[in-house]
């Protein structure tokens, strides 16, 4: 049996070395490489640029909260909401009095700064995402928000509501996930879509 | 559930059987002993570990030698890991100037990874640098490689007749590495890549918000504690080789996370497409590895009945999770849309939007069943019946499809105790596949079922009476949350309910449990293959029970679940069940 641990031994170690290199240097390396060649943009994180600068990734959300911009889910990240380094949900349970408290206190923001909303809160708009980085938000909550932003922003609300429409992204195959709009990117066009019309002016 | 909800889980479930099929039958080919035509793509690859190795492929070892070379194997693989989080300071591929990590985190996540559990105490982007990432990534090709090769020696137990020998392990470890989980990780995470998970060495990319964000930053001045307003004008946005560790970590019944939010941050899981990807990667080999069985048995009836008793056991699951997080939180509903019924969207509370509540659900079910562990949404939020869901997959002892070779071989020792139970019933010696189950089996088939539920309800209970420690919810979920880790440790899931933080106690006795969960149950198998690849095969009679009808799939199932009930329905009415029952009382004003 000594003999045998130690011919065992030689091999794991040999093994474990030859293992590091082969799946932990080499592969991750050839995609990579793979990567960095045939799809660039994916492979370093979908940075959008505005003008050559960077100004987000189509795939992370950001924190909006002023009236003149749709608004992105509550985000339970730490020390600030969206920091994209350091990805975390709120892990409240469903009876945890905090939880209640928060969802409350989001509503009654949400009602607040949307006078005219009589409807429904979209669930989504006042629950921290998983990830905390949640780019989307569902079309209702979107729709939710439109007449706030044609007020502030002088547009019309069926302008609003068209952008919105552009901008929601069906099930895939009409089967799989859920419809969404991607906060950053619509309120971009939004900024593109107020720029025209100041211009005409 | 609505229609969409119904659509989705039969497509999803009809097209992972339709791939797992082939895939099941292709494995087979892998470990049958005959050369087949991969050898022309890879064989290279396969000879080059040989040379370097020492290895004789054409060796064979009795149980010992095998199980004596898998533990060294996994220890030594455990030691650099280890070391490797320990130094990383100093190592290279630390564009973010990672400190070490600590002791008791290193140590748990050395097991953790090691034993293809992947419980996570730890923050991915905020804790490790690139280098520990794709160290991770080597135990997540290596785990599940070992796994295969434990259900390989345990189905040469039941093949081979009156021999000593169960193949040689350094020869099934490298050849499941070489023809399964390279070529599925690399054609997956190129997949992935084009639809938006980073593959970069670059560092976190910092860009210019839209719009400022102002938070109040809590500060101390003189000594008192207040805020004080901060403008946030940039976002830090943390990168890395993630796709090509994501793809091992789905398809490797894995689940450790690039990020602190796993499969529910957008760079690990960006589209519905990829979430079902990585829901058909989470179990496709442990589904396939049920028709490897039957191909190699003989007898494919034999594959289909392990199928069909581990698909009852999920699929009714995952219509309970589905249900509950869709009915969503009565008190949250109620201050939303003012009726506690059901809201359209469910419980969103830790829910990402473009998965919402089906594909969470979906997700939860999946990941706990396999021993996957990865999570999109997050469990610790979910309704008290839909958070009772994963917790009973997994204390089920992840046989319903389980991990990589970890499930099958569980499911077999439950097999065998039920051709044992009902060979009591009739007064006859038991046996399955031809051969006698004996008392020596049915030693270590107890050992197997006893260790898990033991190790789960110790560890809960040291940590209940040392004080419950880091829990971050009050009241019950606080229980249930100690509860889930354990369970999720010692059955080598890795989900967790994520309010749990990593005390001292938590990392080391997790990191016992985890050790024991893997090879406590792996050496009784190993030793149970030994003692059967001994014996004779006898023919089959009029008195054999026959293992491959709906009665013997029935019998399974019902004892499986009577076990898992059993041990933890008691723990179980202290955590979810109460809670549930809370919940519906606080509903009622």
């Amino acid at each position: 049996m000594m003999k045998q641990f130690r011919i065992q031994l030689k091999i794991s170690i040999i093994l474990a070395v030859i293992s590091i290199i082969v799946f932990g240097l080499i592969y991750p390396g050839i995609m990579t490489l793979v990567g960095q060649l045939i799809f660039p943009y994916q492979a370093n994180g979908s940075i959008i640029r505005l003008h050559g600068k960077k100004i987000g990734s189509a795939l992370i959300g950001q924190s909006f909260t002023q009236p003149d911009y749709f608004w992105s889910r509550p985000s339970a990240t730490t020390p600030f909401p969206y920091n994209a380094s350091n990805s975390s949900g709120s892990n409240l349970g469903p009876i945890n009095p905090d939880l209640i408290r928060h969802v409350q206190l989001r509503v009654e923001v949400l009602k607040k700064a949307n006078p005219n909303q009589k409807g429904p809160i979209p669930m989504d708009l006042v629950t921290s995402s998983a990830s905390g980085l949640d780019p989307d938000i569902s079309p209702a909550a979107a729709q939710y928000q439109a007449a706030r932003i044609a007020h502030v922003r002088h547009l019309s609300i069926s302008a609003v509501q068209q952008l919105i429409q552009k901008y929601t992204q069906g099930r895939w195959l009409g089967i799989f996930g859920e419809p969404r709009v991607n906060v950053l990117e619509l309120n971009l066009a939004l900024n593109q879509l107020s720029n025209t019309k100041n211009f005409k002016k | 559930m609505t229609t969409n909800q119904w659509i989705q889980l039969i497509v999803c479930l009809g097209v992972l059987v339709a791939l797992a099929i082939p895939l099941g039958l292709y494995i087979a080919k892998v470990f049958n002993g005959t050369s087949f035509w991969g050898e022309k793509w890879l064989g290279w690859l396969e000879r080059f570990f040989y040379r370097l190795g020492g290895i004789n492929p054409q060796e064979e070892m009795d149980w010992k030698t095998y199980a004596l070379a898998m533990v060294l194997f996994s220890f030594i693989g455990g030691i650099l890991l280890y070391l490797q989080m320990r130094l990383q300071a100093f190592l290279p591929l630390n564009p973010d100037h990672q400190l070490a990590v600590p002791r008791a985190v290193s140590f748990n996540t050395m097991v953790s990874f090691v034993t293809n559990t992947n419980f996570q105490f730890y923050s991915g982007e905020t804790t490790l640098s690139y280098l520990s990432q794709m160290a991770l990534t080597v135990q997540n090709f290596i785990s599940p490689a070992v796994g295969i090769a434990i259900l390989m020696a345990l189905i040469r137990g039941f093949v081979r007749k009156e021999s000593k020998h169960l193949g040689n392990f350094w020869v099934d470890v490298i050849r499941s590495l070489v023809y399964i989980l390279l070529p599925l990780s690399v054609i997956f995470s190129g997949i992935l890549i084009w639809q938006g998970c980073p593959q970069t060495f670059r560092g976190s990319q910092k860009v210019q918000l839209v719009s400022p964000l102002i938070y109040n930053q809590p500060v101390t001045v003189q000594g008192r504690n207040t805020t004080q307003p901060m403008t946030i004008i940039h976002q830090s946005i943390a990168l890395g080789p993630v796709a090509s560790q994501e793809a091992i970590k789905m398809l490797g019944t894995n689940g450790g996370g690039y990020f602190n939010t796993n499969s529910a941050h957008p760079f690990e899981n960006p589209t519905p497409l990829t979430d079902l990807l990585e829901l058909l990667a989470i179990l496709i080999i442990p589904v396939a590895l049920c028709f490897t069985f039957g191909s190699l048995v003989n007898d494919m009836r034999q594959g289909w009945t392990v199928f069909a008793a581990m698909f009852i056991l999920l699929v009714p699951m995952i219509y309970c999770c589905i249900h509950f997080e869709q009915v969503g939180n009565p008190l949250l509903n109620r201050i939303v849309t003012g009726s506690t019924k059901q809201n359209p969207e469910g419980n969103m509370v830790g829910k990402e939007v473009r998965f919402g509540v089906t594909d969470s659900s979906l997700w939860a079910s999946f990941t706990t069943a396999s021993s996957n562990g990865s999570v999109n949404a997050m469990l610790d939020s979910f309704t008290p019946m839909g958070g009772l869901v994963p917790m009973w997959l997994m204390m089920l002892g992840e046989v319903s499809f389980g991990g990589i070779g970890s499930g099958l071989y569980g499911m077999i020792v439950f097999i065998i105790l039920t051709v044992f139970i009902a060979g009591l019933m009739v007064g006859r010696t038991p046996e399955y596949l031809g051969k006698k189950i004996q008392a020596f089996e049915m030693k270590m088939t107890s050992i197997v079922i006893l260790i898990p539920p033991l190790l789960v309800l110790m560890t809960t209970a040291i940590s209940v009476i040392c004080g419950g420690q880091g829990v971050l919810n009050p009241g019950a979920h606080g229980f249930s949350e100690i509860l889930y880790a354990f369970t999720s440790m010692t059955n080598n899931n890795g989900s967790a309910f994520a309010g749990l933080s990593g005390t001292t106690l938590y990392n080391l006795m997790g990191g016992i449990a985890m050790w024991m969960g893997r090879f406590g149950i792996a050496i009784p198998v190993l030793a149970m293959a030994g003692s059967l690849v001994q014996k004779k095969n006898i023919p089959e009679s009029t008195g054999t029970l026959p293992t491959h009808t709906p009665l013997f799939v029935f019998i399974l199932v019902a004892i499986v679940i009577i076990v898992g009930a059993l041990a933890f329905i008691p723990a179980l009415a202290l955590g979810p069940i109460v809670e549930q029952l809370k919940m519906i009382a606080m509903t009622m004003h």
